[in-house]
């Protein structure tokens, strides 16, 4: 059984971290990170069947890739309270000489890390090839991918679509942002995307949505829906309604903190309404 | 003076695709990704022979890079095949990111560089490619000069741990170069020895390079070729050793003299040892359709431009 209450106080301290990370460098990307730190935190702590320690080639384990790179910081918290790298280089984010550049990179060998992603709409494409390379090899594990809904505007993501349809990649599960907001305002505002859950059908992909993907429970639900639903000759895709900023109150709904830090007030705001429930790095 | 004996021209892509038949029979980890090519690219045979190592991707360039990056993951070898412009314009983001920077083990396969492409035009003649890739840090960039030493170099690259730029063509040319021979990435390869002149060549410049030699020879002038089919990482040490004996160089390539293989060579002869270079090289400039022999000369990449660009810069020394 899945400790609820566990993945809820991992996702607070989840939460401080994204915080405290973006405050201290005074850049970053908080809006993204806070709306997705629980599905994140669902991802690797109850469905990822994941091996330790990490090995590129992800032989026999699932894998995770994040194409909206932008959203590092709980990422990165994930992976080091995950056990992928230790918990206090959180606080080199985006620092000279560290591994966890702006956006993930493998190019310093930060482990967890299996794609370099920041320019946008290129991660499916790379999840694809790594589904590809698992039916291959004869791997009955699955690959993970989470974008931005903003990002479905780089036209990539729509050739991935149609490819992974088309070929039957049915061991992959790309779940999509859903936040209604990017960097210049609402989606909706700024290159409206019509009706996606109707587009992505279009394309041949079996589509789920999470309607509250900020809610843990509703989350495991989803995402173990999503599993039962591979190997099926269609690959699938999760639409995770969220809120961006979500867990602190001042950063939720609006597009504003997409890419801003807190200032010094603002992050004691921040912290008091997510508890260290695992101790601050 | 070394002479060499054309064997019976051939496409450059031909080489391409009997190396990748030849690597997917004796490696099993090489994949092969196309983009609606397969017969441009020559890579029926792969097909036929490895269907499940094949992946017909569809006119989706941007895709077929990402999925290349991805397929490395799991331990395989891509090698991807679309026409050069297709290979590295069109998608250099996505090599940037997915491939360069990410550094995964992707060969990109390139055929129709450059001019003599021929009759389909401007829009398909890439002569910005060398640069384009050769500017990414950790690349390996390849343009081999006739069918036999492609097929060497293909089978070559999947040895190397790494992004490789794989750059070859469309037109029958010469084939000169030992069958079956060992090809060693980033090391030059003296064709003919001479001291009045070094002619570096890349790619179908350099059986053109070995004409003009000939050529010169019978005027009283003494060229040595060497063949550079690694643009990236340049042999330095081949090109110095022979500026220092010739005292004046030739660049010869099938590209824009802006970021090709002049450009480089430029660069090692300014910080080791300045001498007078010419560049034979399409001058800043898009192409245009016409038969390749045509184009060649139009655009001063033949033989005899050579010669005049060799006597011009022996005049400078």
């Amino acid at each position: 059984m899945t400790d609820i209450t566990a993945l809820h106080a991992f996702t607070t301290q989840v939460r401080r971290d994204i915080l405290r990370m973006v405050h201290r460098v005074n850049s970053g990307h908080p809006g993204g990170s806070l709306g997705c730190a629980e599905f994140l935190v669902v991802l690797y702590q109850a469905i990822l069947k994941q091996k330790l320690p990490f090995q590129m080639d992800g032989l026999e384990e699932d894998l995770f890739f994040l194409s909206n790179g932008h959203i590092s910081p709980v990422f990165y918290s994930v992976l080091a309270r995950s056990g992928y790298f230790p918990v206090a280089e959180l606080n080199t984010f985006r620092h000279l000489n560290s591994r966890l550049q702006g956006h993930p990179t493998t190019h310093e060998g930060l482990p967890g890390v299996r794609i370099a992603s920041g320019s946008l709409g290129q991660g499916l494409s790379v999840a694809i090839g790594a589904a590809l390379s698992k039916k291959l090899n004869g791997d009955k594990h699955l690959i993970y991918s989470l974008h931005g809904d903003g990002e479905l505007q780089e036209g990539q993501n729509w050739e991935a679509f149609m490819y992974a349809s088309g070929n039957k990649v049915d061991n992959i599960i790309a779940t999509i942002d859903y936040n209604g907001q990017q960097i210049d305002g609402a989606t909706d505002d700024v290159l409206p995307m019509g009706d996606m859950k109707a587009k992505l059908l279009a394309f041949g992909w079996d589509v789920l949505e999470i309607l509250d993907g900020n809610n843990i429970d509703a989350i495991l639900k989803g995402m173990t829906e999503a599993k039962s639903r591979t190997g099926k000759g269609q690959p699938v895709a999760v639409m995770l309604h969220t809120v961006m900023g979500h867990g602190v109150d001042f950063m939720m709904h609006t597009h504003a903190w997409h890419g801003k830090a807190p200032n010094d007030e603002q992050l004691a705001i921040g912290l008091s309404q997510n508890d260290a429930t695992l101790g601050d790095y | 003076m070394t002479t060499y004996i054309n064997s019976g021209s051939k496409d450059t892509r031909s080489g391409f695709g009997a190396g990748l038949e030849e690597l997917g029979n004796k490696n099993d980890k090489v994949v092969a990704l196309c983009a609606d090519l397969i017969g441009s690219l020559k890579m029926d045979e792969f097909k036929e022979q490895h269907p499940k190592r094949f992946f017909q991707v569809g006119i989706a360039e941007a895709n077929m890079i990402g999925i290349a990056a991805g397929l490395t993951v799991g331990g395989y070898v891509p090698f991807t095949g679309t026409f050069a412009n297709f290979s590295t314009g069109r998608v250099y983001d996505q090599i940037r990111q997915s491939v360069a920077y990410s550094g995964k083990n992707v060969k990109i396969c390139a055929s129709h560089a450059g001019i003599t492409l021929g009759e389909d035009g401007a829009t398909h003649q890439i002569l910005e490619d060398l640069g384009l890739m050769k500017m990414l840090p950790h690349m390996t960039v390849i343009n081999t000069c006739d069918y036999n030493q492609t097929k060497a170099a293909t089978i070559a690259i999947a040895e190397l741990d790494g992004p490789v730029y794989l750059r070859f063509g469309r037109p029958k040319v010469a084939n000169f170069t030992a069958e079956n021979q060992h090809f060693e990435i980033g090391k030059a390869v003296l064709l003919s020895e001479g001291s009045d002149v070094t002619i570096v060549a890349t790619g179908h410049l350099v059986w053109e390079a070995l004409e003009a030699c000939k050529a010169l020879n019978e005027e009283g002038i003494s060229a040595e070729v060497l063949n550079i089919h690694t643009i990236k990482p340049l042999d330095d040490e081949a090109i110095l050793k022979s500026v220092r004996k010739t005292g004046c160089l030739v660049s010869a390539e099938e590209h824009n003299y802006l970021g090709g293989l002049g450009e480089s060579v430029a660069r090692v002869l300014a910080l080791n040892h300045p001498v007078p270079q010419e560049f034979v090289a399409t001058n800043d400039t898009f192409g245009e359709s016409g038969t390749p022999d045509q184009l060649m000369e139009k655009y001063g990449l033949n033989a005899a431009s050579i010669a005049e660009k060799v006597k011009r810069v022996i005049s400078r020394k």
